[in-house]
């Protein structure tokens, strides 16, 4: 009992980074219709960036954490307007490929400045153990569950509460009509960018803090993982970016947590054949009213 | 208000609007009626900066907004009401209404034409908390009516706005459109309900295959009898 309360944690924690990763890919695929493959390495970048953050200036987890998201924000505009903005209305399998060409460049020209090696992240944040019903409970987990859930409340407020909020959701509805309002369509794009790199860019930190080893192909793995929890929760759906990426965090888990550690990264992939064959619009997907 | 001088509007190379010009004076109610495919929403398209003319000018007031981006325009007075409402079904009606005022900044004035629009549509009140997807069609032409409303245009562009709706609702939807109109909005009114538009309307435009070919008072035009003929129905 004690174990498997202690393995839920683990798997929320996981699934936490994963749903950090989820939201800017189903934010993204929502308001132009593509799957950008790249996120996964603004994800690393926003590791590097708090890793050498924390080591030149010997910061905290939370200024590292914010750096990261403002540098991975403007990554991330940077990454549209010049890759992906000339293709607004071309194929999609141009977008795809144009994509996978930004992730690759970007993870090649980091092995380029500064080689392939992995790096221990520095301690951020110092590891003790809360004993709940039992089972010790890392404050490491806690802390990153709770700035994940910070997070998500932040951008739940951003969507629905604020001008750039609804006039994301609306041109994800009907660029044109959002046109017709005066919502300025570029700017809008470019903001939806900027909030997915950020989130993406946290869930570096908490990964680096969590799992204390990063290195430049560590977005492919988690990039992909994120993109099923995307398409599990129905792509564009952001609460069903949040739960799927939950939901594959604690299957993860459980799977290693029962003996088949091996079988961790199948069971992601054993989750997306299922989807596809069983709802291919995902948990939210359809009757989904939200659609960003 | 408006002077429109011989435009052309492609799409790839389909010729959808050959040499149209035309003219909205302020405060009339302006209809541009024609068959479908006739090229009536690709001229609301390009007055609105959704499509760009290849070439000809677009007056509006005092500035050229010819292949200007749509906010600009929008900003400078001109709300388009597109064809099929075009809500966003993804949001309650008032989020709908606030997305109307997006460009404005006084407070004040845009609460007071929130009134003024639940005062025209007392059914958008009552549904002001529902997602605007579940209204029926004629209240979510209203809705989009009121949304554009919520600019606070001097010139309102209306495409079709009796598409699929039953001919009550149509009635009501014209009296308003007489009533915005009488409260200083400037109206130009794409029609093919060639005889309700006629009935409302100062002057009138018949378009066919992207040329306009007739034009006149409304009441010339409803006597016409080209346009009784392919118009009206033998009205
Ligand atoms: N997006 C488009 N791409 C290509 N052709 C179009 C497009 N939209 C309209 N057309 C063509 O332009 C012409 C005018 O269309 P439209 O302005 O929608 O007519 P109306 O509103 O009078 O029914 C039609 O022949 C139509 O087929
Ligand atoms: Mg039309």
């Amino acid at each position: 009992m004690m174990e498997w309360l202690q393995q839920l944690v683990n798997g929320v924690s996981l699934g936490s980074i994963y749903a950090l990763i989820a939201l800017g890919y189903t934010m993204v695929y929502g308001i132009i219709k593509l799957i950008n493959f790249a996120h996964g390495d603004v994800f690393m970048l926003g590791a590097f960036i708090g890793f050498y953050a924390a080591i030149r200036w010997d910061i905290g987890f939370i200024p590292a954490l914010i750096l990261a998201m403002v540098i991975c924000s403007i990554i991330g505009v940077i990454i549209e307007r010049v890759a992906y903005k000339r293709l607004r209305g071309a194929t999609r399998i141009a977008a795809l490929i144009t994509a996978i060409g930004v992730s690759l460049f970007i993870e090649y020209t980091v092995i380029f400045f500064r080689g392939a090696k992995p790096e221990a992240y520095p301690e951020l944040l110092k590891e003790s153990y809360i004993d709940l019903f039992g089972a010790s409970i890392s404050s490491k987990s806690v802390l990153i569950i709770a700035v994940t859930i910070v997070l998500m409340l932040l951008l739940q407020f951003i969507v629905h509460k604020t001008k750039i909020g609804k006039a994301m959701r609306a041109v994800s509805h009907d660029a044109d009509a959002a046109r017709l309002m005066g919502i300025n369509v570029d700017n809008t794009i470019s903001a939806t960018f900027a909030i997915g790199s950020a989130l993406a860019g946290a869930a570096g930190v908490i990964f680096g803090v969590y799992y204390t080893r990063i290195d430049p192909l560590m977005g492919v793995l988690p990039g992909l993982k994120a993109f099923i929890a995307a398409v599990l929760g129905g792509i564009g759906s952001i609460p069903g970016a949040a739960v799927g990426g939950y939901v594959l965090g604690v299957v993860e888990t459980i799977v290693s947590a029962v003996g088949f550690s091996l079988w961790r990264d199948a069971a992601a992939f054993v989750i997306l054949i299922l989807i596809l064959i069983l709802r291919p619009a995902g948990i939210f997907g359809k009757n989904a009213r939200e659609k960003v | 208000m408006l002077k429109v001088n011989n435009i052309d509007v492609f799409y790839g190379n389909i010729h959808a609007l050959k040499g149209v010009s035309l003219e909205v004076n302020e405060g009339e109610i302006v209809t541009l009626i024609g068959a479908n495919g006739a090229g009536k929403s690709t001229l609301l398209k390009t007055l609105s900066g959704l499509l760009k003319p290849k070439n000809g000018e677009i007056t509006y007031q005092t500035k050229q907004i010819g292949g200007k981006q749509a906010q600009m325009i929008v900003k400078s007075g001109i709300s388009h009401v597109p064809e099929g409402r075009r809500v966003f079904a993804n949001m309650s009606v008032e989020e709908n209404l606030e997305l109307g005022a997006y460009l404005r900044k006084d407070r004040e004035g845009i609460k007071k034409d929130l009134e003024n629009v639940f005062e025209l549509f007392p059914r958008l009140y009552e549904r002001r908390k529902q997602q605007s997807g579940t209204l029926s069609g004629g209240e979510q032409q209203m809705l989009a009516m009121g949304r554009a409303l919520m600019a606070k245009p001097k010139l309102l562009l209306l495409d079709e706005p009796s598409m699929g709706l039953a001919p009550l609702i149509v009635k009501q939807i014209f009296e308003i459109i007489k009533m915005v109109n009488s409260q200083g909005t400037t109206v130009l009114l794409v029609e093919q309900n060639a005889n309700m538009a006629l009935s409302i309307a100062n002057r009138a435009y018949v378009i066919e295959t992207g040329k306009i070919v007739l034009s006149g008072t409304a009441k010339e035009l409803q006597e016409s009898e080209k346009v009784k003929e392919a118009y009206l129905g033998g009205v």
